[in-house]
Formats: structure tokens, sequence, C-alpha cells
């Protein structure tokens, strides 16, 4: 018997290819680009229904990237919403409605939002947001700034961080597969840091762009998709939040749970589309650690170059996912740490946090909440070394 | 899709609640010419509801679903309020989101399914309450007027914010004592169906729903003029008889009583909305 192959294209004329292709079998090659033409770059490949956009720096180019892909005939919906709580609105319309979507904010953007995001997590949209994390009012900043993530983290969405160009371009193509996966099917928020990432040029590998990612089917939904072409979802019929009985708060308190379980369940697809949650970085054995995301840990693998030539061994364990937090992997990676350094991009320290929350009784080493810097600095290298000076009492040879 | 997607499995329809299975057998589907005379022999959409007995808002709700031309087709977005409470017990694919959302859900929807089924007719209709469209949603209701949207927005007036206890709106009248506005409001009605015009709609109503027919016929011309030429709006007073202090059956005379002075008859559409109502009149659709 003769094996037949059948080709599939989507919409947009791209050959249709696996997602394990796509990521890590087909070719590559180099290109020089910008954190934005990289979100580009990643929606040309992955077969996005839909997008809704609004102006806000340092997201903006990305969102106008994806509106070049709408004109090319790479997107089939496209417009500019009203503001950013309609434009997640529009996009949660367009989700429902069976597509695969896509849009981006930063800062002010996402706590104008902020109502949505529960909303997105209890419909069960598995929506794509790309935030390019900046400073929040007030007083009015534009700059880079990673606070407004600390207020997401509790959504029910999963949130991914990608340190580089690169990084984001490979998670905003796992991110789709990893959040339709049936028994997942939640929104997932894919951060980078504004300006850092977005607004700088760097070497990014690149697979063809003839091909793409499967086509979106909402029919492996785990609630129907609101296109009048399914019967309408029981869920839709039994008012379980409207009543004030026993049962009721039962639904909403479990539907709740579910959300976070399908979060969990979320693990091993991301560990196998972002190998891994985590990624470690210089000398294993190094009892100094830097947890990290973003950012700061490219900050951070700089300053273990750096304690290196001062003879002081470090190593970094840079976070990939924070919801879901990968737990185990970070617990195991601590194994043997005296000192953790969680340096970060904004005040509050809500990594800091996390990393407390999920090494209590897990790990003796101490956990140093620095270097914190926000508002639009910078995190150079020298800055998280001296920190780290400080505490072993050497003298700061690299900080002028 | 089709009214195909309520045929119940054969071999399940023993175990089927007879709700479900009347669904099936007597519910109008895939007839455009259903309406509201067919309310005392078909099987409605609506299964009961939860609201105020006598509450105006559950008639128009069921003038409004029996009129709808393409209920197998038809989505219909919804907001926070006492509507919401009707949500559940309707047989179509609706949506509850947020509230004040409703416009920019139901523009991501209709976009979308024009563009996943382009050879289907797929009607999208907003149905909220006065704070929903006019107060805290105006920004997305607008903005979908503005954006050209073929959506069908109902406002169900009842000049108060109902499912909260009562209180003051923008479309409460000039001097009305109500909870948050304790001097009585202090500014005048919030003239909506205006704006409505103003901001694109291709067709507008303003009417109670003293009158089962008339509403029936608004609907329909509303529902295909959005469906072909873009935003409509369609403006109902549905009076919430316990915030005013009416009994169950007081509803309709409130209504009439209106009928003669701020919710007379009002009727606005643009040239290509007249073409199509036209046209569906002519094939007996109206
Ligand atoms: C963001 C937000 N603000 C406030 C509320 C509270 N809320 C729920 S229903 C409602 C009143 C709705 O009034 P209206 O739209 O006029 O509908 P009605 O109940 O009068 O039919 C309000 C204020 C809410 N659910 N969400
Ligand atoms: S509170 Fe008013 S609007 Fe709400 S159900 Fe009762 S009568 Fe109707
Ligand atoms: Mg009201």
């Amino acid at each position: 018997m003769q094996a037949t192959e059948t080709i599939l294209y989507n919409r947009a004329g791209q050959r249709v290819v696996s997602p394990d292709y796509l990521l890590f079998e087909a070719p590559r090659t180099k290109h020089f680009m910008t954190g934005s033409e990289a979100v580009k770059e990643a929606v040309k490949r992955a077969s996005v229904d839909a997008s809704v956009s609004y102006p806000i720096t340092p997201q903006s180019e990305a969102a106008h990237l994806i509106g070049e892909l709408w004109v090319e005939g790479y997107v089939g919906v496209y417009f500019r919403g009203e503001s950013e709580f309609g434009v997640m609105s529009e996009i949660a319309g367009c989700a429902m409605a069976g597509a695969r979507c896509i849009t981006t904010t930063s800062g002010p953007g996402t706590l104008r939002a902020m109502e949505n995001f529960p909303m997105w997590a209890g419909t069960r949209i598995p929506v794509q947001l790309v935030l390019m994390a900046r400073g929040i009012n007030s007083p009015l900043s534009i700059q880079p700034d990673n606070l407004e993530v600390s207020f997401l983290l509790d959504t029910g969405c999963m949130i991914w961080y990608a340190e580089t160009a690169q990084d984001l371009f490979d998670m905003i193509l796992a991110g789709f597969v990893v959040a339709e996966q049936p028994d997942v099917h939640v929104p997932l928020i894919t951060v980078v840091d504004g300006f850092f990432v977005s607004h700088t040029r760097e070497a990014v590998m690149l697979p063809p762009d003839d091909i793409a990612l499967p086509p979106y089917n909402p029919y492996r939904a785990p609630m129907p998709v609101i296109d009048a072409e399914v019967p309408p979802g029981r869920f839709l019929r039994d008012p379980f939040v409207m009543k004030s009985n026993y049962i009721s708060y039962a639904t909403h308190a479990s539907w709740q749970w579910e959300v976070r379980a399908a979060i969990e369940r979320s693990r091993p697809y991301a560990k196998h589309y972002l190998r891994g949650l985590v990624e470690h970085f210089g000398d294993p054995e190094a009892d100094l650690v830097f947890v990290a995301c973003g950012t700061a840990s490219a900050q951070a693998k700089e300053a273990v170059r750096l304690l290196e030539d001062e003879g002081i061994p470090a190593r970094v364990v840079k976070l990939k996912t924070i919801r879901p937090f990968p737990i185990e992997e970070l617990r195991e990676a601590v194994k043997g740490a005296k000192y953790i350094f969680v340096p970060e991009f904004n005040v509050v320290g809500w990594l800091e946090r996390e990393v407390r929350r999920y090494l209590y009784g897990h790990s003796n080493a101490e956990i140093i909440g620095a270097p914190r810097v926000a508002g639009g600095m910078t995190m150079p290298a020298e800055v998280i070394v001296k920190e780290v000076l400080k505490l072993t009492g050497k003298e700061v040879k690299h900080v002028i | 899709m089709s009214y195909k997607i309520y045929k119940i499995n054969e071999e399940l329809k023993d175990f089927m609640p007879k709700e479900i299975i009347d669904l099936e057998e007597k519910a109008t589907w895939g007839n455009p010419k259903r309406g509201v005379m067919d309310l005392p022999y078909t099987k409605e959409l609506i299964e009961e509801h939860s609201l105020c007995a006598g509450c105006p808002e559950s008639m128009a709700l069921r003038y409004i679903i029996a009129s709808l031309p393409n209920p197998e087709d038809t989505i219909i977005v919804n907001s926070t309020g006492c509507t919401s409470l009707v949500f559940p017990h309707i047989a179509l694919h609706t949506v509850h989101s947020l509230f004040g959302n409703q416009n920019a859900v139901a523009s991501g929807i209709k976009r979308v399914l024009e563009w996943r089924f382009p050879d289907k007719v797929k009607d999208v209709v907003v149905l909220a309450g006065d704070g929903a469209t006019v107060d805290i949603g105006l920004d997305c209701t607008l903005q979908s007027f503005f954006r050209q949207e073929k959506i069908t927005t109902i406002c169900f007036d009842n000049e108060v914010y109902a499912n909260t206890g009562g209180q003051e709106s923008g479309l409460t009248v000039k001097g009305h004592v109500f909870k948050m506005a304790p001097k009585g409001k202090q500014w005048d009605k919030v003239p909506m169906w205006q704006l409505a015009i103003d901001s694109g709609c291709h067709y507008v109503a303003r009417l109670t729903v003293s009158s089962p027919k008339r509403v029936e016929q608004v609907i329909k011309k509303a529902i295909y003029v959005a469906r072909e030429v873009g935003p409509t709006y369609v403006h109902l007073y549905t009076p919430c008889i316990l915030e005013i202090g009416l009994n169950s059956d007081d509803g309709l005379d409130e209504m009439r009583a209106r009928d003669k002075e701020r919710f007379a008859f009002f009727e606005y559409m643009t040239p290509q909305a007249e073409e199509v109502i036209n046209r569906i009149k002519e094939e007996g659709l109206l």
C-alpha cells in the first residue's frame, strides 16, 4: 500500500505543520530584529484568526505590525478598539466565536482592562495577551517596570515571561499550542519587559514563513463555542451564579478551582514546548543563585560573568513561567544554595514574594530581594554584583 | 448552522425533560415569519423566568425572542442587571460577560462569525439595561455604532438601576427621587435614541412594550437592517414596577400612559435602511 500524505494549508495559504516541527525541527535562519518585530514574525506563523489593538507605548509597534499582517491576509479580523477595556472585551468576543486571538498591551492599559482578565479565564478562552511591561500611573511613566505583573498573578490566566526577542517568538507560538489544549484552555499572558525587549534589536532564529501552526479548532474547546453551530451549553442555561443557594456557591467555587487546575494541567505541555519551565545558567555547583525572569535574568547572567572574575561562583535560575509557577523545578534548582538573590524591575518585589512562598520550608538559603530597580531604571550587572559583594564583605571592584 | 443542533439523539430521548423535547418539536425554527402571534401555540425559547411577577422586562424579552427572524443562528449578548436573570433560561447561544462591555463583546463575536462563516447569516443582538447601555457601557455602546458594527442593540430602559436596588441612572427623569439621588435627579434623562442617530445607527426606534405586535415589527426591522447595513438601536420602556411602587398587574397601564408622552413611538431610518425594510416588506417578512 502506498502512503499518501495530505498537505494542508491555512487560510493564508501557508503549509500547516505540527507545532513540534515548527518549533523544534524546521530549519532556522538568523534575522536581526526588535521584540516587536519578533511578535509579528510569530503571529505570521501562528494561523491567527483575530487581533484587536489599542495604542500605548511600548506595545504599539507590535500592534501595528499585526495590522500589517491583517492587510497581507495572515490575520482574519483586526481593528482598533476604543480603550483597553473595550479591546479586551472585543477580543473575548472574538475568542468566544471560535477565533485564535492575540492582543497586546502595556502598563496603564493592563490596569484599564483588568476586569476582563478573570472574565477571560472564567470563560475559558485561550486568548494570548502579549504584555510589554511598563510603569503604571501615577506619576505618569512610559518606562520599563513590571509592577503590573503583580496585579495579574491571580487572574486565572497563565503567565509566561520571555527574556529575549527569541524567547518571545518561540513563546508566542508555543503559547497558542499550550493554551488551546482542551484540558488547559485558559488565557495566556506572555510578558516581556517593555523597551528592553520590544525596542531592542537582536538576532532571532526564524523558521521559514511559508509554514504555520495548525489552525485553532474551536470544537475541541471544553466550552461550547458561541457560533450557533453547536447546541448551547448547559452552563448557559443553569443560572448558577445568579441564585443564592449553596449549590450556586459551590458551583462558583469549583469553577474557580477548575480554572486554577487547568493552569496546573498546562505544566507537561509547557515543559515540552518551552523545553522546561526554568533555564539554568552558570556554575551548577555555585551556592549563590539568582532567581529571575525577563531582562532581570539577562542582567543576572552578566553578573555571573563578572562575579566569576571576582572568584565568586554563581548561577541563574531563569523562570520561564510564573503561572504555573515552576515549584518543583525551583526547589530542585536551589538545593544546596546559600544565597538566593531575586533581582527585579519593580518596587514591590512580587517575584521575591513568590520565591519565598514556594521555598518556605524547602530551602535554608537566605533570600535577598535585591537589587530592585523601577520607574525606568536599568539594572546594570554591576549593580547586581554590588549587592552580592555587600553581602560577602568583598571590595567592590566593578562598581564605580 | 440550523435548528438541527436542537435535535435530540433518538436514543437519549427517553431521558430528556419535556421542555427540551418541546424545544425540538414545538418551537418555531427555520421560519422567518415567526412572531408574537405564535406565542400561545408554540414552545417559547424562554423557559420561565425569575424576574418579579409582572415585570415588563419579562414581557419585552418574550416578545423579542418570539420575533427573532433567525433564532437558530442568533447570538444574544447580555449585560449584568435584571435581564441577566433571564438569560440562563433562554435556549439560544447567549453570552454574559461583564457589566457594560456588551457591545464590545458583540462586536468581536459578529466580526469573527462573519469571517468564519462568510456564507451564512448570523445575527448578533445585544440586550441590556439602561445602566449598562447608557451609563457604564456608553463608551462601548457608542463606539460600536461609530465603527458601524452590524449588530442590533436593544436597551431595556426602566429608568433605574433595578438589579442593585433602585439607584438613579442617566435615564432616570429629572427630579425623580431614587437612591443615590436623594434630592431628586439633578439633570435630564439622556436622549439615547438621539445619540444613537448621531452616532451612526441606521435604524432607531423608541417605544414601550405595550403592543407586542409593534415590538415584533421594530425588532425585525432592526435585525434585518443590522444584518445588511450597520448598527441599529431599539429603546424600550420596560418600567421597573417594583421601584416605582406599582403592582404586578400595573405594568401595562404604566406603559400605555407613557405611550402618550416621553415614550411616544418614534422611529428613524437612513435611506439604506428604508430600502432594506421595503424589500423585506415586499417579501412578506414584516
Ligand atoms: C463593574 C460593575 N459595576 C457595578 C456592578 C453592579 N451592578 C450589577 S447590575 C447593576 C444594575 C443594572 O442596571 P441596568 O443596566 O439599568 O439594568 P436593570 O437591572 O435596571 O434591568 C449594577 C449597578 C457590576 N456588576 N459590575
Ligand atoms: S426589580 Fe424591577 S426591573 Fe427588576 S425584575 Fe423586578 S420589576 Fe423587573
Ligand atoms: Mg435599568
